[in-house]
């Protein structure tokens, strides 16, 4: 088990954050490959914050003062990404998705955060008939292919209504059902672990209630690599929600914009030469997933030491440096 | 490469030459100092050990004999094998010199084997790896590698697998291929101390006669004084990475010239000195209230998927009366930690019966039984292991309270307070974090927590084995002024004879589950009756040399007996 070394524990609280922490550890390639997702993933949580500020327009407009906008219109200068066949601006469109994008992705991550590891917490620690159900239930939903239950779940949630938020909680319902299982499983794989450390059994010699094991000794310890998979999900979750919307399980154009769906629509564009539809929605679908994929992985390396490198220069500069206690 | 690095300008005759080596660990709290100005040398034919406590830097001094560096370690000076310096060797010219002139026996041999390949194929893995030999070949000189070490019918079992050898026997199959290619210098980190102390004593003979009859060099690292005592033929003792002193075996043992060494041979609990039940003739408290009491106890353990299962503990009756220390050793797989933990009921039992206090285990119902548990204190092996690492030491220990008793915030932190000062901790280790203490506090601070309760009886599974010998005798120390003063009764469960003859009064010896001889300590040790406990006792080594030689022929005569 990965033990905080010594002077950790005294460093100021916010240096013990997680991303800050492993930005402060690594050196090297690691740390371009960290930086290089926290620039994108900034990128795209900007995006989504100050989306009115930066679009030039609403997602769902398609005629200002001066008249009705030009459809499928080249990159110019009012339209620096173009318009698409519905004469919507590809630039506030692109902006906008992202704000759909972080909404889903925190509803589902949150849910199935929650419920999983609550779940596999009781089924991991109490074992017996709960547990087995338990497992068969999260076995279940592994063999169906997620994208298949997604589409179920949006039709059974949504029953084809498509405003704002009932598709963002559609397709976050839909992801969170998907996604409980891997929670589950992480979370009861390590407490199934942890049940035989000698600090849960020498609670359990004290007399402690199963819930005081559970929630005192076992939670704190069992959770420890959930902001790694929190990060790996969220990608996960942004690519259910663009395969939803791409086949056209979405959310309507007029209720929020949503990268999936104008990839959709930008299909037909695509044989007749129309690039820009296409390619900054798909783009800013890639560079978030590629974003949050590195920061997750880039904080797994980091988390484990044994994969963790010092670059030559941090090395001698540590070596340099001498004893510090 | 310079050549003239590579080579040793004064040609001598040392096998092993290291001249102020200096290492360096890179770590994210700045640059940690492992090893500092070491100087030694073997000649061919010596057995040297390097002795120090945990983090003295004996392995990762020994381990550059074979240029085996951890990857965010630095290190300056020279180690000369055979006149190259392994420091600045580098891929082939390293492995060529791996297993050919040096080789290695680790500490675990259960995980050095693979245990998908038969254990020829491992031995002749190294022996293809530097000669150009038949397949044939390669398997004869393996056969030969097997027998040498002393495996019977090697010419069979070289096509085993390692799972179906004993632990022991295993550790025959690592020497054997670490001889297999005959190098002038072998390095044991720690060869025995995985194994049993009646596996130990034939593993150091063994390694012994390979000496004699190969004249290979051995360079032998451990804690245990009494493995070097039996085995070694020059001592470097190293602290904080630095060698404080080196001395003939002989000459260490009885005049040790540093104050470190004779610290550390003060603290090494010898069989038969200090023992808790000296001038007694009869049980002590033999007549006070029984608070354990086990007749005919079993405990079976299912095998998985049709494999047959494992008795633990096979028809064992004893008694544990009120104020009592109770002894129980044997070696791994007795059954003796099991007991202990029946006792406390983290294990179920299969039959018979085990009363304690005045509860019938065989019934056991964790919410019937729940309120004795604040009468029962346990204290784990590992001190690392047995604290919640994300509560504070004070938090861990006031745990018993919280769950039995009903006191405020303020109650808590006076009692956590006493409890601390109780087992010699300063009051201020309440806040920290159990990483934060030493192996030895943290010790210490399980046994505040194992008496927080003021429980009549303990429970110690092996509570010192996970600690280096000078925290360990700190560690007896107080149990046994803790356990004079509250008079509580105990179980002491350990492997080792000599601790338990300091602790405890009454003694019994448990050999593959059951009980074979129980009686005073002092009597027990003295004078064994069983077999078994005579060659127990024979096989653990003592910290003195010249002894040591003499019950060497002893346990050779019982073993041909």
């Amino acid at each position: 088990m990965s033990i905080p070394s010594l002077a950790s524990a005294r460093k100021p609280w916010f240096a013990r954050l997680p991303v800050v922490s492993h930005l402060r550890m690594s050196s090297g390639l690691q740390r371009g490959m960290l930086i290089a997702g926290l620039v994108l993933s900034v990128l795209f949580i900007v995006s989504a914050l100050f989306a009115p500020l930066i679009a030039p327009f609403d997602f769902a407009q398609s005629s200002d003062m001066s008249g009705d906008f030009p459809r499928q219109s080249a990159p110019d200068d009012k339209f620096i990404w173009g318009t698409t066949v519905t004469g919507y601006d590809v630039f506030s469109r692109t902006m906008y998705g992202a704000r759909t994008a972080i909404w889903v992705i925190i509803a589902a991550v949150l849910m199935s955060l929650f419920i999983g590891v609550l779940l596999g917490l009781i089924s991991g620690y109490l074992g017996g008939w709960f547990d087995r159900i338990m497992v068969v239930l999260a076995d279940a939903i592994y063999a169906f292919p997620s994208l298949l239950l997604a589409i179920v779940m949006s039709i059974v949630i949504s029953q084809g209504q498509s405003s704002l938020w009932g598709g963002i909680m559609a397709a976050a319902i839909s992801i969170t059902v998907v996604f409980i299982p891997q929670y589950f499983r992480v979370v009861r794989a390590e407490v199934m672990r942890l049940k035989a450390e000698p600090f849960v059994e020498s609670a359990q010699v004290i007399g402690s209630s199963p819930w005081r094991v559970m929630f005192t000794h076992l939670l704190r310890n069992a959770t420890r690599t959930l902001p790694l998979i929190f990060t790996l999900n969220a990608t996960e979750a942004l690519l259910t929600l663009a395969g939803l919307g791409f086949l056209g399980f979405g959310i309507e154009p007029t209720a929020a914009s949503e990268w999936g769906f104008d990839l959709n629509r930008a299909m037909s564009d695509a044989t007749s030469g129309i690039w820009w539809t296409g390619l900054f929605p798909g783009l800013a679908i890639v560079l978030t997933v590629m974003g949050l994929t590195l920061v997750g992985e880039s904080m797994n390396d980091l988390n484990d030491p044994r994969l963790r490198r010092f670059s030559r220069k941090k090395a001698q500069r540590i070596t340099q440096a001498g004893v510090t206690r | 490469m310079n050549k003239k690095l590579n080579t040793d300008p004064q040609s001598n005759d040392d096998v092993l030459r290291i001249e102020d080596l200096n290492i360096d660990f890179v770590t994210d709290a700045g640059a940690v100092p492992a090893v500092r100005g070491v100087d030694l040398s073997v000649k061919p034919g010596e057995i040297l050990a390097i002795v120090g406590e945990s983090g003295s830097g004996k392995s990762v001094t020994a381990r550059t004999a074979l240029g085996i560096l951890a990857e965010n370690g630095a290190s300056h000076g020279a180690v000369y094998l055979k006149g190259k310096n392994m420091l600045t060797l580098h891929g082939s010219a390293l492995r060529a010199a791996r297993g050919r002139d040096v080789s290695m026996i680790f500490q675990e041999p259960s995980t050095a084997l693979n245990p998908v390949y038969t254990v020829g194929w491992q031995i002749m893995e190294g022996i293809r790896a530097h000669t150009k030999v038949s397949k044939k070949e390669a398997k004869a000189r393996a056969i030969e590698a097997m027998r040498q070490v002393g495996i019977p019918d090697p010419e069979q079992r070289v096509d085993y697998y390692p799972h179906q050898f004993s632990g022991g026997q295993k550790q025959r199959v690592v020497i054997a291929s670490a001889l297999a290619l005959k190098p002038a210098l072998i390095v044991a980190d720690e060869p025995t101390t995985a194994l049993d102390v009646t596996v130990q004593a034939e593993i150091l003979a063994l390694l012994r006669n390979l000496r004699d009859e190969l004249g290979t060099a051995i360079v032998i690292i451990t804690h245990n004084m009494g493995v070097v005592a039996d085995i070694a033929d020059r001592v470097i003792v190293m602290n904080h990475g630095q060698v404080v002193e080196q001395a003939p075996a002989v000459e260490l043992f009885e005049n040790p010239q540093d104050d470190y060494t004779k610290s550390l041979l003060a603290a090494v609990p010898h069989l038969g000195r200090n023992s808790s039940s000296e001038g007694l003739n009869e049980r002590p408290h033999s007549r006070a209230e029984v608070l354990v009491e086990a007749k005919g106890l079993r405990v079976h353990f299912p095998g998985r998927m049709g494999a047959p299962g494992f008795t633990a503990v096979n028809g064992v009756d004893l008694k544990i009366h009120a104020g009592e220390v109770y002894g129980l050793v044997g070696e791994s797989g007795s059954g003796k930690t099991t007991i202990g933990r029946s006792i406390a009921g983290l294990n179920k039992i299969t039959d018979g019966s085990l009363n304690v206090l005045g509860y019938e285990m065989a019934q056991y119902k964790e919410r019937s039984f729940k309120p004795l548990r604040k009468q029962i204190g346990f204290v784990f092996q590992d001190p690392a292991a047995s604290f919640n690492p994300h509560l504070t030491v004070g938090e861990c220990v006031a745990e018993p309270l919280n769950v039995h008793r009903d006191l405020n915030p303020s109650q808590t932190r006076a009692k956590v307070a006493s409890l601390l000062e109780a087992v010699q901790l300063p009051g201020a280790y309440a806040d920290r974090y159990p990483h934060e203490l030493s192996g030895g506090q943290r010790q210490r601070a399980s046994l505040g927590r194992a008496l927080a309760l003021e429980p009549k009886l303990l429970i110690a599974d092996e509570p010192t084995s996970a600690l280096d010998v000078s925290v360990q005798a700190k560690v007896l120390d107080l149990f046994r002024e803790l356990q004079t003063e509250l008079g509580f009764a105990a179980l002491f469960v350990s492997h080792d004879l000599a601790v338990v003859d300091m602790l405890a009064s009454w003694v019994g010896v448990l050999y593959r589950g059951s009980l074979i001889e129980e009686g005073l300590g002092s009597q027990v040790l003295s004078n064994p009756q069983n077999d078994y406990t005579q060659r127990l006792i024979a096989s653990l080594p003592v910290p003195d040399p010249r002894e040591q030689a003499e019950r060497r022929k002893l346990i050779e005569e019982l073993n041909r007996a």
